[in-house]
């Protein structure tokens, strides 16, 4: 049942993933992206990390990618036409990134220490209280010096957009 | 029973209870709106208009559905459909009633209990977003258009109050499932005041409810906060372009987001199915009461008639209800259905304040709505939760 889901959620990721790249609408991009985080949630929660699971939905797909839509109608983009390719992206496109693709699965198969195959559902420690606990104490200061990261961006953000510099 | 058959025998129960639940709680707003604007009411289908939900589904599966020709068309298909698979889908985490036995199955009135349901729910809420989002950009005009980008602004505003009004809450509680956070409500202080966590020490929740509850008005689209479909304005929002059962599927979808916002706000603040005194009290003749005074306002209002056919329609309610308050007075019956009683009561409840609250208030301005939210909600919450926070801290013991 596990595997099952796994590959299920496993095909709609990449498929979704590839549709991002290949759509020429904003909107149908921005829709593929939530896609790709829905299912990217399902996998986490098939191994055990049900809080990360449900972070990912609140924060990904229903925060940042509503704010990404919501820019998106704001300004009603519309789709992007195809400019004129090269005749090597056309003939060799394809075939190149297979084998790229070929090659970093070989690469990253071989580099990486043989180890036991993943166990699904295998992992306790994705508990709320787990997850709170790490923060507030082994991983203090990277999330601290996160917020403070993204409080200068934020900072930043309204500077650059006020009107008169 | 196997977990798989007893998940499929309740989600069918869930479901048919549900959609008449939405059904019929579209009669009674018409009717309290009615009454409240000194109306009659739906009152020609069926006694009282009873059977006008009937009437209204048959209607809008039979009324042509219409695809303008301008939309694109697998979005504008896909959002309602998106819409009302979101609204029916958090009902699988509410929990409606404690453990209970029947035919020697022991099983909690709840699909699903999840140790992170609460945090579903959110999910589920944030996600939602994009139902209506999509239907007003998909529709390709430009009152849809208005009406989608306004109500997916208003609603991740009113998140944020929100989702803080409910971790102070959680403070108390200490568990995100929700079933947990009902146990955790049981009991009563001096013996008369319920430990909910509207007047749970060491901090009571009272503004967090409130706030809460403005929220779930705005998560909702309901009025004062009503602008996506503000209908002087935008002709309907983000539903212009749709008919037929499209159409009706974001009505399912807004009711029920209702019916889920108040059945949150009963399981966070209200104690969920815990009684509102003790049993020693009386708590467990309630119902019976309830039903017993209902049915003898009916006949009342049966034996001195407004109309010609009240006489016979109200003694026949007068005697159901006089039915139900037996019913509830057998101690077997009374064990498995009381708790399911005081939860539909106060999520009843809520539900009658929100059709109040669309019969009486006007609506707000665009702007007036945002800067309420940020400007004046926001705050209140933030500083609701640092309360809680210190003085749960402070005393941990006192609960």
């Amino acid at each position: 049942m596990d595997a099952i889901l796994f590959f299920v959620f496993a095909v709609i990721a990449v498929a979704c993933a590839a549709n991002l790249v290949v759509q020429t609408h904003p909107i149908a991009g921005a829709l593929s992206l939530i896609g790709v985080m829905g299912s990217l949630a399902v996998l986490y929660l098939l191994l055990g990390g049900e809080f990360i699971a449900a972070v990912q939905v609140i924060v990904y797909a229903g925060a940042i990618m509503v704010l990404f839509v919501f820019v998106i109608m704001l300004l009603n983009a519309g789709a992007e036409r195809p400019v004129g390719r090269s005749v090597v992206a056309r003939y060799l496109g394809v075939p190149v990134l297979v084998i790229f693709l070929g090659l970093l699965s070989y690469v990253i198969q071989s580099m990486l220490p043989a180890s036991e195959a993943v166990r699904f559902g295998g992992f306790d420690g994705g508990a709320p209280a787990e997850v709170g606990r790490l923060l507030f104490t082994r991983y203090l200061l990277p999330f601290e010096v996160t917020s403070v990261l993204i409080l200068v961006a934020i900072l930043g953000a309204v500077v650059l957009g006020r009107k008169e510099l | 029973m196997d977990f798989i058959t007893l998940s499929v025998v309740k989600a069918v129960i869930l479901a048919a209870v549900l959609m008449t639940t939405l059904a019929y709680l579209q009669w009674v707003e018409r009717k309290v709106i009615a009454h409240i604007q000194l109306r009659m009411g739906p009152s020609r289908v069926g006694p009282h208009g009873l059977l006008q939900p009937l009437a209204d589904v048959i209607k809008l599966l039979t009324k042509e559905d219409l695809i303008p020709p301008h939309v694109n068309r697998f979005l504008y298909i896909l959002a309602p459909f998106l819409a009302v698979t979101l609204a029916l889908m958090s009902f699988a985490v509410v929990p409606f009633g404690p453990e209970i036995e029947i035919f020697g199955v022991r099983t909690p009135v709840q699909l699903t209990d999840l140790n992170i349901g609460l945090l579903f729910l959110l999910a589920i809420s944030s996600v939602s977003v994009y139902g209506v989002a999509l239907a007003g950009w998909a529709s390709n005009s430009k009152y849809s258009l208005l009406g989608g980008l306004r109500s997916s602004a208003q609603m991740i505003s009113y998140e944020l109050p929100m989702a803080v009004a409910l971790a102070s809450a959680l403070l108390l509680s200490n568990t995100l499932s929700l079933r947990e956070i009902v146990d955790t409500q049981q009991g009563y202080y001096l013996g008369v005041i319920p430990k909910w966590n509207i007047f749970r020490l060491p901090f009571p929740q009272i503004l967090s409810f409130v706030v809460f509850l403005i929220c779930a008005f705005a998560e909702t689209n309901r009025l004062p906060f009503d602008l996506p479909e503000a209908e002087n304005e935008l002709v309907a929002g983000f539903h212009t372009e749709y008919s037929s059962m499209k159409f009706a599927a974001f009505f399912m979808a807004e009711y029920a987001n209702m019916i889920t916002g108040c059945a949150l706000a009963t399981i966070l603040f209200l104690g969920g199915w815990h009684p509102l005194w003790p049993a020693e009290w009386g708590a467990h003749l309630v119902p019976a009461a309830v039903f017993f005074l209902a049915g003898a306002i009916a006949f009342y209002h049966g034996a001195h008639p407004a109309r010609p056919r009240d006489r016979r329609t109200l003694p026949i309610v007068a005697v159901v209800f006089w039915m139900l308050a037996v019913l509830f007075l057998l101690p077997e019956v009374r064990a498995a259905l009381a708790p399911l009683f005081w939860f539909a009561a106060k999520t009843g409840l809520l539900l009658f304040c929100f059709i109040w609250v669309r019969g009486t208030l006007p609506r707000f301005r665009y702007d007036q709505l945002m800067r309420f939210t940020w400007k004046f909600l926001f705050p209140v919450a933030m500083a609701n939760l640092m309360a809680t926070g210190l003085v749960v801290a402070l005393f941990p013991d006192v609960s």
